[in-house]
């Protein structure tokens, strides 16, 4: 992008300026010449700037009902403001306790059991030799990501509920059915089998366009050397890997707290609140469907900060450790 | 041919890769075939399976003749297709100009740029949306449902690498021959695109018919219920179809019913996919991934 810029050079009878001015003027031209260069490009942006302000900027500024007693009649610019009364509230409030810790508990089972399955799938697959294999699976892997969340727990419901056709076949044989979709006890089990069913797969795309990158040469001669599989898979694989593991890390810790929320609604009223209340739920229940819109709005903007700041600490924490992370330094880009 | 680095592996290693894969496979397809098969299965057969059916014996088209009859399905059948075609029309139109736009120095780019990628970063919360859309007046409108998705961040960024990729010399030549930006982006980047548009395209309509908990929040008039919706209702939280929603009795198995339902939202996903699929091995969305 920056190699663009000197397009334009200074005009050759321009009058000497100093040194500091002369550069900052090289990259720039007078704004009424780069309005009347680039009126186009400016009409272009007008209907996605536009989409932003009026439907993420300005909700980010409605955020500040956080800090109101917001009554719909009255709306944002007459509710009467109430400091962090909202946040003093949920403290107090045993339901936000339990969604915070339902958050944690499922991210962080997710976070374990969730990650590294696209790894190692996309570890065995790079190690098939048949393309033919590879791609059927390949095929049939990415397909549930493509689905909805509705109809992929209708499909769950359909094969593990207490009606659905394995209990079916359960019973058949004699056996007890077994409750996998309303245990409460065994919900993240079930929520990240879920996910397995539904991510993994695609999740290993990026895991196997790594792979693909590494450098042929390196296996031929770590196997000429005499290094096993496990060795190179060591000492050669998972070395190559570790920028891309990194960055999807910190894209997992960024979404932390939002933890699959169409998938918590929509299993909520079968589980019970006390396992599948979520962060993202409780904001919903307490102020859309509750009309508490002020607690509501409260439990959603810490959600959001939290998780921006965890998005943001994983990041530096990346770039201590030497790797690139998500958000690149300048020139980082293209 | 084996290179010397993939020597074959110990048979027990052969056979635990097998079952991983296979045994992932089969989950997948078990569960999607059952539901076709029952969707699909006669009266008799789901009566003689207690429930569901692997494979139909005597196959037949009654649940889907019950739910194309009219009334409820046929509504939320065009709603979907309403708001997934209209709003992968804006969607796209919306991305590719902000792409295109930013994909080189211009006035305002870079922040107009920070703009978007800030997006990525923080989300505006679910009550700040609801009181946005309903200061709008958007409440029960289709337009609830296209709007607030008119651009997704990492399809604007998988447009605008792809953009900027484009060898800027074309670009050059054609401004020096007098083309003005608008003509640039018409004739010569969106045609050296089709492929990166095509993908970003089916990845925006696929969103738009997946999106449920939109018409959850927005939409209260169930007449205007989008498809996941009626799935949401009358098959995971069980409610009954009625004669009076359908307009024809008898209706068949209610399992028949919902499975056909079900099949209904499956479809259209089945149909794109594979062209969608064409592209994965392309790098047109690995490419991005990579920044």
């Amino acid at each position: 992008m920056t190699a663009v810029t000197e397009e334009r050079k200074q005009p050759v009878g321009a009058p000497p300026r100093s040194p500091k001015k002369q550069r900052s003027m090289a990259q720039q031209l007078p704004f009424k010449i780069r309005l009347r260069r680039d009126w186009q490009m400016l009409v272009l942006m007008v209907p996605g700037v536009l989409f932003l302000l009026v439907f993420f900027y300005v909700p980010v500024l409605g955020n500040v009902v956080a800090f109101q007693d917001f009554q719909p009649y009255l709306g944002i610019m007459h509710s009467e403001w109430n400091g962090v009364q909202n946040f003093i509230n949920l403290y107090g409030n045993p339901d936000f306790w339990d969604a915070l810790r339902n958050t944690l508990i499922l991210a962080g089972v997710q976070l374990v059991l969730f990650f590294p399955v696209p790894l190692a799938m996309a570890l065995i697959v790079d190690s098939l030799v048949s393309n033919r294999i590879r791609r059927a699976f390949q095929t049939i892997a990415y397909l549930p990501h493509f689905l909805s969340w509705v109809l992929v727990i209708a499909l769950f419901q359909q094969s593990l509920g207490g009606a659905g056709f394995v209990n079916n076949l359960l019973r058949q044989a004699g056996f007890d059915p077994i409750p996998f979709m309303t245990n409460p006890d065994t919900f993240p089990l079930l929520v990240v089998a879920q996910l397995v069913w539904k991510d993994a797969g695609w999740a290993m795309i990026i895991f196997l366009a790594a792979l693909s990158a590494v450098d042929v040469s390196l296996y031929e001669a770590a196997a000429a050397d005499g290094a096993g599989r496990w060795r190179r898979l060591w000492h050669i694989t998972l070395p190559s890997m570790r920028t891309v593991i990194v960055l999807l890390l910190i894209l997992r810790i960024g979404d932390i707290l939002s933890v699959g929320f169409e998938q918590f609604i929509l299993q909520r009223d079968s589980v019970g609140p006390g396992a599948a209340e979520v962060l993202d739920t409780f904001t919903y229940y307490a102020g859309v469907v509750g009309g508490d819109w002020s607690s509501g709005a409260a439990a959603g903007l810490a959600k959001g900060v939290i998780g921006a700041l965890l998005l943001w600490g994983a990041n530096a924490l990346a770039h201590r450790l030497g790797e690139p992370g998500i958000f690149q330094k300048r020139g980082g880009e293209s | 041919m084996r290179p010397i680095w993939k020597e074959r592996p110990a048979p027990a290693y052969q056979i635990i890769k097998a079952l991983v894969l296979g045994g992932f496979a089969v989950a997948i397809i078990v569960p999607i075939m059952v539901v076709i098969s029952t969707s699909l299965a006669s009266d008799q057969d789901i009566i003689k399976a207690g429930g569901y059916v692997l494979w139909p014996s005597h196959p037949t088209f009654k649940a889907y003749e019950t739910l194309f009859s009219g009334g409820l399905m046929v509504r939320a059948i065009m709603v979907s297709v309403f708001v997934t075609v209209v709003g992968t029309a804006i969607a796209l139109c919306t991305t590719i100009a902000l792409a295109y736009a930013t994909s080189r120095p211009v006035l305002f780019g870079r922040p107009v740029l920070l703009l978007v990628l800030f997006t990525l970063l923080f989300a505006p919360g679910i009550i700040p949306m609801f009181l946005i859309v309903k200061q709008l007046g958007l409440i029960d409108s289709l337009w609830s449902l296209i709007l607030p998705g008119a651009l997704g961040a990492f399809n604007f960024v998988v447009m605008r690498t792809f953009f900027m990729n484009v060898p800027q010399e074309i670009l050059e030549s054609a401004r020096i021959d007098g083309a003005s930006d608008f003509t640039i982006l018409r004739r010569i980047v969106m045609p050296l695109s089709k492929a990166v548009i095509a993908v970003v395209g089916l990845f925006y309509a696929v969103g738009f018919w997946n999106a449920f908990f939109n018409a959850l929040l927005y939409i209260n008039d169930t007449s205007k219920w989008p498809v996941q919706v009626i799935l949401r209702t009358y098959v995971l939280q069980g409610k009954s179809l009625s004669a009076d929603q359908l307009g024809v009795t008898p209706l068949p198995q209610p399992q028949s019913l919902q499975m056909a339902v079900v099949v209904v939202a499956l479809v259209p996903i089945a149909m794109v996919y594979p062209f969608l699929q064409r592209h994965f091995n392309k790098g047109v969305i690995t490419g991005a991934v990579k920044g």
